[in-house]
């Protein structure tokens, strides 16, 4: 956050400042989207899941100031693709562990993608 | 967006430079991909497209039309969606809208107490405060005291209404046109419509304001 402190409550520096303030913010905006163009889920199942990841956060203890927004919307996501049987929690994590041995084995500055020994690279979880 | 710079502690190599959330959300895609739910080029196009073409603007200009022409404002409080869309700002989250007017005794207060449903085809993507839990709490609790912070002062006799969106109905609020723009054009009356203005934590701009 900004070093200046808010001007009113409820108000936080910088609440004028990008729409999206990282790239992965922007995908998983555009990914429900077009999950729901697609039809996979209503916009009262999006509402009513994103609303549960905000309430289980602040239960948490996180005070919810506006900027861990796409946090809850992520988790939100994560949650309705595999309520909807468009991904299970184990894709999910084998993919994740992919994408992490890639990025480990690509130098510095240059494109990161994914190749088939990244499933299969050591430290990954070995249920595959 | 240099990622590497202030990086968790554990990242900070030259290579694995993905964050938590950055691998969270290349996973899911991955899988939406491979099995056909998403396309990945479409996907840059609508984030392009949110970035850079939606936004106030869009309000702004419904608001500025309902100014001017009284028969498009009679059809914004009848069937604001289908308004609005006359105006090419239709479909994704805003198919069902309500336009709520600001009067000499009422003014209109929008917030999405559940979560942040927000109007995004006339006004682009909820500024931070509007996501915040403060925000979200208080405007029902005490709207006076929201708009003071905003820096809105309204006459004691101004009744205030809150509106809750939900994942149905989304509101748009249409300002107090300002005094002294008789005669304006549409274009010039839209230069005073704040992205605020039309949440309800703000007023219109007066002519003052823009030199």
């Amino acid at each position: 956050m900004s070093a200046a402190p808010p001007a009113t409550p409820g108000r936080p520096p910088g609440s004028d400042g990008p729409v999206f303030c990282e790239p992965w913010e922007a995908q998983a905006f555009a990914t429900t989207l077009m999950l729901h163009e697609r039809g996979l889920f209503s916009w009262s199942e999006w509402a009513a899941a994103l609303a549960q990841q905000i309430s289980a956060a602040q239960a948490g203890g996180d005070a919810d100031p506006g900027d861990t927004y796409y946090h809850h919307w992520l988790a939100a996501l994560e949650s309705l693709v595999v309520a909807k049987g468009a991904g299970s929690e184990q894709e999910l994590r084998r993919y994740r562990q992919a994408w992490d041995q890639a990025a480990h084995r690509t130098p510095h500055g240059q494109p990161i993608a994914l190749a088939p020994g990244d499933f299969s690279a050591p430290g990954s979880d070995g249920r595959c | 967006m240099t990622a590497h710079d202030d990086h968790d502690h554990h990242d900070q190599h030259a290579s694995g430079e993905l964050g938590e959330m950055e691998l969270r959300v290349r996973a899911l895609q991955s899988v939406l991909t491979e099995k056909g739910y998403i396309d990945p080029l479409a996907l840059d196009v609508l984030i392009d497209t949110y970035q850079t073409r939606v936004g106030p603007r869009n309000g702004a200009r419904v608001v500025a039309r309902a100014w001017v022409d009284p028969g498009f404002r009679d059809w914004l409080r009848q069937d604001a969606t289908a308004a609005i869309a006359s105006l090419g700002y239709a479909g994704r989250q805003s198919e069902h809208m309500v336009a709520v007017e600001n009067t000499a005794t009422h003014h209109n207060l929008v917030v999405c107490t559940l979560c942040s449903c927000y109007p995004w085809a006339v006004l682009g993507l909820p500024p931070t405060w509007y996501k915040s839990a403060p925000y979200r709490a208080r405007a029902v609790r005490d709207p006076h005291g929201v708009l003071r912070d905003f820096g809105v002062t309204l006459s004691d006799s101004t009744d205030v209404r809150v509106w809750d969106s939900t994942a149905e109905l989304r509101y748009l609020v249409i300002p107090r046109r300002p005094e002294g723009t008789e005669g304006w054009s549409e274009e010039r009356l839209a230069s005073l419509v704040t992205r605020d203005s039309m949440i309800g934590t703000g007023l219109a701009k007066s002519p003052q304001d823009t030199q």
